[in-house]
């Protein structure tokens, strides 16, 4: 086949599902099962984490000491949530997740990466310069805060607790929850302002 | 393996891009190359964790950066079932309707010869050295850190080895550390001052330091 051309992805990706199935190494249901759970994963669980943390002390200082069990109590455990460690981002300190190797992410707390997190550019230079990595992605940090890039070559897997906005004192869980995009959990942007 | 996998502190990218309102999968392909992935090891247990990661790293450098992140998984999930004779790839091609580029073989005498270290000899606050390790198999300590001397911050539990769970090798065990390394250490003429990089890396991986 060496003079043909590369086959279309999508027909390589249905190729291979269908000879598994066919040969009954995989039933249709063990393919749906993984689907509907990554629907499950999604950013929207990380910011609770982090909502909660920010309103009870107690959980916070929970979260700091065993993220797997603090998360899990709020019903975020499962693939690649095995072993999670909460950054707390302070006035002094901003913390940045990285996977320069392949990809890895907590799923159940951060949902599965978007593709700038798996991108060439993403894992090979943010670990040599994030200040200017992060100021291309809208962050600017002032020289006096120290950046900590967290490169998850292991099994733990890493999520961003970033600081809390001024001004959102009067806010409960919900509100403040929708303040923690995805991408603050990474690390490559601050909570939202209250836009209230 | 010192492969094109192996980014870190690579220079020559460009600017990240970031889609606003991202979708989880961007076309039905993706989401069951994903599930894939996942159940034939979760389901068929036909290989591990570590045996995927580094089917991914064996990819010809071209082709896993042309590749979009889900064109690399299934190709990478795809070489091990070929390999381990549970899929056909001449039929995969027949059906796909052209080629199915694989990834290489494994190399000969994949494994490094790390001592196991099965008991934690690290904790918080050792400075540590990371071994100047370049097996011709898989390996998770990137080649950025590689020599450096680091600080241990944290010590983790024990996870599979991966060097030799990705080649069938003795099963086993040891802790990793989450190690910090001053950006300027690392990067001298563009570490700042206040930065650092900590890496997540197994006991074998390393060695006391003094300084």
């Amino acid at each position: 086949m060496s003079d043909q051309k590369t086959a279309d992805i999508q027909r390589r990706t249905e190729a291979v599902k269908d000879q598994l199935i066919r040969k009954g190494l995989l039933a249709e249901e063990d393919v749906q099962h993984f689907l509907d759970l990554a629907e499950e994963w999604k950013p929207e669980n990380g910011a609770r984490v982090v909502a909660r943390a920010w309103t009870d002390p107690e959980f916070r200082q929970r979260l700091l000491d065993d993220a797997t069990s603090a998360c899990a109590e709020m019903g975020y455990t499962g693939l690649q949530g095995e072993y999670i460690v909460a950054l707390e981002n302070t006035p002094e300190l901003h913390n940045v997740v990285v996977c320069t190797q392949c990809s890895c992410t907590a799923w159940p707390v951060l949902g599965l990466p978007p593709d700038w997190y798996k991108s060439p550019e993403y894992r090979a230079r943010v670990v040599r310069q994030p200040r200017r990595v992060l100021s291309e992605m809208g962050l600017e940090l002032s020289p006096d805060i120290g950046v900590r890039v967290w490169e998850t070559s292991a099994e733990t897997r890493y999520m961003v607790i970033p600081l809390r906005p001024s001004g959102t004192e009067a806010l409960g869980v919900d509100d403040l929850s929708a303040l923690v995009t995805r991408e603050a959990l990474i690390g490559v942007a601050l909570a939202s302002q209250c836009e209230r | 393996m010192d492969s094109i996998h192996d980014l870190g502190g690579m220079q020559g990218f460009g600017a990240v891009r970031v889609e606003r309102d991202e979708p989880v999968f961007h076309e039905p392909w993706q989401a069951t190359a994903f599930a894939l992935m996942v159940a034939t090891q979760v389901v068929m247990r036909s290989h591990n964790a570590d045996e995927y990661r580094h089917s991914i790293e064996r990819m010809s450098p071209s082709h896993y950066l042309q590749a979009h992140y889900y064109e690399r998984v299934l190709t990478g999930t795809t070489t091990l079932l070929v390999e381990k004779g549970l899929l056909d790839l001449q039929d995969l091609e027949a059906r796909s309707g052209g080629v199915f580029p694989l990834a290489a073989p494994v190399a000969e005498n994949p494994m490094s010869d790390r001592v196991p270290q099965t008991e934690a000899r690290f904790t918080e606050g050792d400075r540590v050295r990371v071994l100047p390790i370049s097996p011709a198999g898989h390996v998770r300590a990137p080649k950025f850190c590689r020599g450096h001397v680091g600080t241990v911050v944290h010590r983790a539990p024990k996870f599979s080895f991966p060097d030799t769970s990705a080649h069938g090798g003795e099963r086993r065990k040891e802790h990793t550390y989450h190690v910090e390394f001053s950006a300027q250490a690392l990067w001298p003429r563009e570490g700042g001052a206040n930065d650092s990089v900590v890496v997540d890396l197994w006991d074998s991986y390393l060695e006391a330091a003094s300084s």
